[in-house]
């Protein structure tokens, strides 16, 4: 689904200053870095980090909504979650795939993941309680996520670049997918309406801390922008998030749970923009520890897949190999 | 002869096997053994619950009562559903799930196949549709059987237990009650048990090449096509009907 404001990066190389400065000027010259290129050891750490971890939110992803796909309301609806959710594990496949080309295999970032090693995105550990958590995740958190993505698009690593390219298209469909939801339960009953303004109340804050601790808490940030792995900042994104979204909660007759939210003329170089209260970073850094809602219930269920499906992976090995060994029989 | 209420009958067995094997599959979702299947079972149960639409969507326009899809697929009773045993059974383990998904698809691309010759234009249309799909669901099932059943001891041992669990439900599939004997004299629906012999041609074939012993078909439990279901089937439909029953008459 997405990429967070990167979690604990570590960027610092060990190579010669030539080295790195002749680097730099390839990527200030927008020159696409490709995987068996030369590169400094920071910048192919925080890459591996940096796709691992979206890689792994595209696949946690997949549970919060999944756990709906049984219960939607309608044929139309179900059909259109078990899409979405069958998108996010499509995501998950290529920048897997994306990091593989750096050096690691995804079974070492499988084994990352489930270890507690390897982060995801914040917001898969809140639960998904009601049906409008549906349209709430597709209008807010794949909101989000194209807010993060787009500039990465332009990210100095091909193979990251082209990925994001076409999951891109992706989640902006997920979310007009998710406002329309939004929007049917806004025109409905005032049980529905009621549904839609909880989810939006549960999810709004949990939404801003995906891009990420403030910038004056963002180690290496200056780094992950010189070598254009990061185009934006995280509060830079944010702000963008907050000024595209509050005029589609009033478009939804919602109302945005902020009472400091305010229009501001001066904001964004005399654009206009809006102000907002402060975030509860103790309770986004309690998330990201393993302390949310369904960080144990979310890494337990990856596990029991992982466990329960050894059997099976093993037995196509087996297969594969028994195969491989005979001489080639008609099929 | 059939009768327009023999064919909305006939046309929503259809629908419900579609339904609620799609509803199982769907279960899968973020769980399966590796991402390339999870994004394979997803595939197979959009597939099926597409499928179902088209029928329920038929089988509300030849009843002219006005009931759309929704109405039809969550809003009946247990008894009033008429799927297949083999569709309801649990997905227990991927060795369950595989192998009914093999015996389920073996059966409809044979059906569908039949219903290309359909006397109803639009489910001969239908037909043409699914047959592409059900293909590949029959491929990719066929071949995990095949993999599974030769793999490793334990998986081999898996498969042994899913074929115990799953075999005493083939027959149902084959059953040519009064109703679908009316069907099928007006060459309306396919004649089931027309296509037992290719269905067991196909199952003795695959499951020799997985190493698996191949019994008769048997025809020990049934019940689904008038409504009697198994224990798992409340439970299935607690979760599919839950929002349509907890708040009636809304649109989503
Ligand atoms: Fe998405
Ligand atoms: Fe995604």
């Amino acid at each position: 689904m997405y990429a967070q404001g990167l979690i604990g990066a570590d960027t610092a190389s060990g190579e010669t200053a030539e080295f790195l400065a002749a680097f730099q000027a390839r990527i200030d010259a927008n020159e696409k870095i490709e995987p068996r290129e030369a590169m400094p050891e920071g910048y192919r750490r925080t890459l591996i980090r940096q796709i691992g971890q979206h890689a792994h939110s595209e696949i946690v992803g997949m549970l919060p909504e999944g756990n709906w796909i049984t219960r939607a309301p309608s044929l139309r609806r179900k059909a259109a979650l078990l899409a979405k959710v069958q998108d996010e594990g499509g995501h998950g496949l290529y920048l897997y795939a994306a990091a593989e080309t750096l050096g690691i295999s995804r079974e070492q970032m499988t084994q990352d993941l489930l270890s507690g090693k390897a982060k995801y995105s914040s917001i898969f550990n809140y639960p998904t309680l009601s049906w409008a958590d549906i349209g709430a995740i597709g209008w807010l958190v794949d909101g989000a996520a194209i807010m993060n993505q787009i500039p990465l698009c332009r990210c100095s690593y091909g193979p990251y670049a082209r990925a994001m390219i076409r999951i891109c298209k992706e989640e902006s469909f997920h979310q007009r997918q998710g406002y329309e939801i939004m929007l049917t339960l806004a025109a409905g009953s005032a049980e529905q309406k009621d549904m839609a303004q909880d989810a939006l109340n549960r999810w709004w804050w949990p939404s801003l801390m995906m891009f990420g601790p403030p910038d004056s808490d963002s180690q290496n940030s200056d780094q992950s922008m010189a070598w254009k792995i990061k185009r934006f900042s995280n509060d830079e994104l944010r702000q963008k998030f907050v000024d595209a979204t509050v005029p589609q909660a009033d478009r939804l007759g919602l109302s945005v749970p902020d009472d400091q939210l305010v229009w501001n003329e001066a904001k964004n170089g005399g654009a206009g923009g809006y102000d907002f209260g402060p975030i509860d970073w103790s309770e986004f850094w309690s998330v990201v520890k393993g302390d949310g809602p369904m960080n144990r219930q979310r890494i337990a269920a990856r596990q029991k897949a992982w466990d329960d499906g050894a059997w099976v992976r093993e037995a196509a090995l087996a297969h594969a190999a028994k195969k491989a060994a005979q001489p080639q029989a008609a099929e | 002869m059939a009768s327009a209420e023999d064919i909305f009958c006939g046309l929503l067995r259809l629908a419900d096997d579609h339904l609620i094997l799609g509803q199982r599959v769907s279960e899968w979702s973020g769980h399966a053994p590796q991402l390339e299947e999870d994004l394979a079972l997803s595939n197979i149960a959009l597939d099926l619950i597409g499928s179902a639409r088209a029928l329920y969507q038929l089988a509300g326009e030849t009843e002219g009562k006005g009931r759309d899809e929704d109405q039809l697929a969550f809003l009946r009773d247990e008894r009033a559903y008429h799927n297949l045993l083999l569709a309801e059974y649990p997905n227990t383990d991927f060795a369950h799930t595989i192998l009914r998904q093999f015996y389920f698809s073996s059966f409809q691309q044979l059906y569908w196949q039949a219903a290309l010759e359909s006397t109803l234009p639009e489910l001969a249309a239908i037909a043409a549709k699914s047959l592409k799909e059900v293909a590949y669901h029959h491929r990719h099932a066929a071949d995990w059987v095949i993999r599974l059943g030769d793999g490793t001891e334990l998986s081999h041992q898996r498969m042994l237990a899913a074929e115990a669990n799953l075999a005493p439900y083939l027959g149902e599939m084959f059953e040519k009650d009064a109703l679908a004997g009316r069907l099928a004299d007006a060459a309306i629906l396919p004649d089931p048990a027309e296509l037992q012999a290719a269905f067991a041609a196909d199952r003795a074939n695959i499951l020799t090449r997985a190493s698996l012993p191949v019994a008769d078909i048997e025809s020990r439990l049934s019940g689904g096509r008038s409504g009697r279901h198994t224990e798992a089937m409340g439970h299935l439909l607690a979760e599919l009907q839950y929002m349509q029953h907890r708040f009636p008459g809304q649109q989503w």
